[in-house]
């Protein structure tokens, strides 16, 4: 009796151990971006270039998660990127004339949008649109930029 | 040349026979199995012990070296480039998502599967196995059934504890001796891993899980009744469960993708 009871309890002991090892790698290890709202609402941007920002990517104002975005796609007519947000509906009075600009998370991090305040007593709701957007920063770009800086700076 | 053709004629239709019978064995373990859940869990409980509880000195051991190692091959070559921080990302993956399931299943099949297969094989060799049958009762059932599910319970548990014990490896490598900021540890591996992440890996656990304990349990029921033939049955289950893990490993990994 005493041998089944040790064995019991070593068991009992292992199984504890085991399940609360899946209970740590699920919660501690996943989840940095989570974001779950039960009441979101949508706004659209337009961004001349979006990198690789992509869908479930974070919308952050002042560092802070408000919202995700759900959809990024092309629009043919203005040739432009379209990139829908949602944002959790207990932020509804971002002024908006806010901006949106596509930023990275560190050096190696994924990009989010950062939005940006602005001074409009309107508020940005359900189907608005963000007019003044920030395009992400691309790397090949920048060098370009600066090689034509540095070349006409070398003539004068 | 017929002689030959015959023999691989032969060699050919015994490999189809062998892995046919090994599925039909599969059938009637599952086809026991709620019976014995059901009316004897202490039998399961046991093994679950065996199997299990037993195992957990190597796996923790052998997790916590793991995750050493990677922390401390992490850092080095990231550090290369500026990116100590993004250990914490490297090892989260690397044990989530194959070393964990992996190395456990082989540590699994040397620690457990040995045993089970050498045990039942001896159970046969000294006629223990007849002599149930002799006492109408049914040794599949009351055998191999309940160090099946023992096995099939214990793998995942086991493959979470060597991912945690080789999570805390590396952060004590490379938090406390290599000094990466804690905090960047910490979030970098939460940005990055994702719960479809550990779905994979808790996949992978309980596939590994049901091979390595069929297997064994195979193995030990078919062993030749000689000294022999269970050591040659324990040899061939270590073999045959490493290469099965590791093919399996590499086609869930791609159907995942």
């Amino acid at each position: 009796m005493q041998q089944t009871r040790s064995v019991e309890i070593g068991t009992g002991l292992f199984v504890l151990l085991g399940m609360s090892a899946l209970f740590f790698m699920t919660t501690q290890t996943t989840g940095g971006e989570k974001f779950s709202a039960s009441e979101t609402f949508e706004v659209e941007a337009s961004f001349e270039n979006v990198g690789s920002l992509k869908p479930r990517a974070p919308v952050s104002m002042s560092g802070v998660t408000i919202g995700r975005v759900t959809d990024v796609t092309f629009d043919p007519v203005a040739l432009e990127a379209r990139v829908t947000l949602i944002i959790d509906s207990q932020y509804d009075q971002i002024p908006d004339d806010s901006d949106a600009s596509i930023l990275t998370a560190g050096l190696l991090g994924s990009q989010y949008i950062g939005l940006q305040a602005g001074g409009s007593d309107t508020f940005l709701e359900n189907g608005s649109e963000i007019y003044f957007t920030q395009s992400a920063i691309v790397l090949e770009n920048l060098i370009g930029k600066f090689l034509v800086s540095s070349g006409s700076g070398g003539d004068e | 040349m017929k002689g030959l053709l015959r023999d691989i004629y032969n060699n050919v239709l015994e490999f189809v026979r062998t892995f046919g019978a090994f599925q039909l064995f599969f059938l009637r373990i599952i086809r026991h199995s709620p019976r014995i859940v059901l009316r004897r869990p202490g039998l399961v409980i046991k093994q679950i012990h065996n199997t299990g509880a037993l195992s957990l000195v190597i796996i923790m051991v052998c997790g916590f070296f793991v995750g050493g190692v990677l922390g401390l091959q992490g850092y080095s070559n990231l550090a290369r480039f500026n990116a100590e921080d993004s250990v914490g990302t490297v090892v989260a993956l690397a044990l989530i998502k194959e070393l964990g399931p992996v190395i456990t299943a082989l540590l699994f099949a040397g620690r457990a599967g040995t045993a089970l297969s050498s045990e039942i094989g001896l159970m046969k060799a000294t006629d223990q196995l007849s002599a149930m049958e002799m006492m109408a009762v049914n040794p599949v059932r009351r055998v191999l059934v309940p160090r099946f599910l023992g096995g099939v319970v214990a793998m995942p548990l086991l493959v979470a504890i060597f991912t945690c014990t080789g999570l805390f490896g590396a952060h004590v490598v490379a938090v406390d001796l290599l000094s990466v900021d804690v905090g960047a540890f910490w979030q970098q591996m939460q940005l990055s891993v994702d719960i479809k992440d550990i779905r994979e890996g808790v996949l992978k656990s309980f596939v590994f899980g049901i091979v390595a304990s069929l297997l064994a349990v195979w193995e030990g029921y078919n062993a030749i009744p000689t000294a022999e033939g269970v050591g040659r049955a324990t040899t061939r289950t270590v073999v045959i469960t490493a290469i099965s893990v590791l093919i399996l490993d590499f086609m869930i990994t791609a159907v995942m993708l």
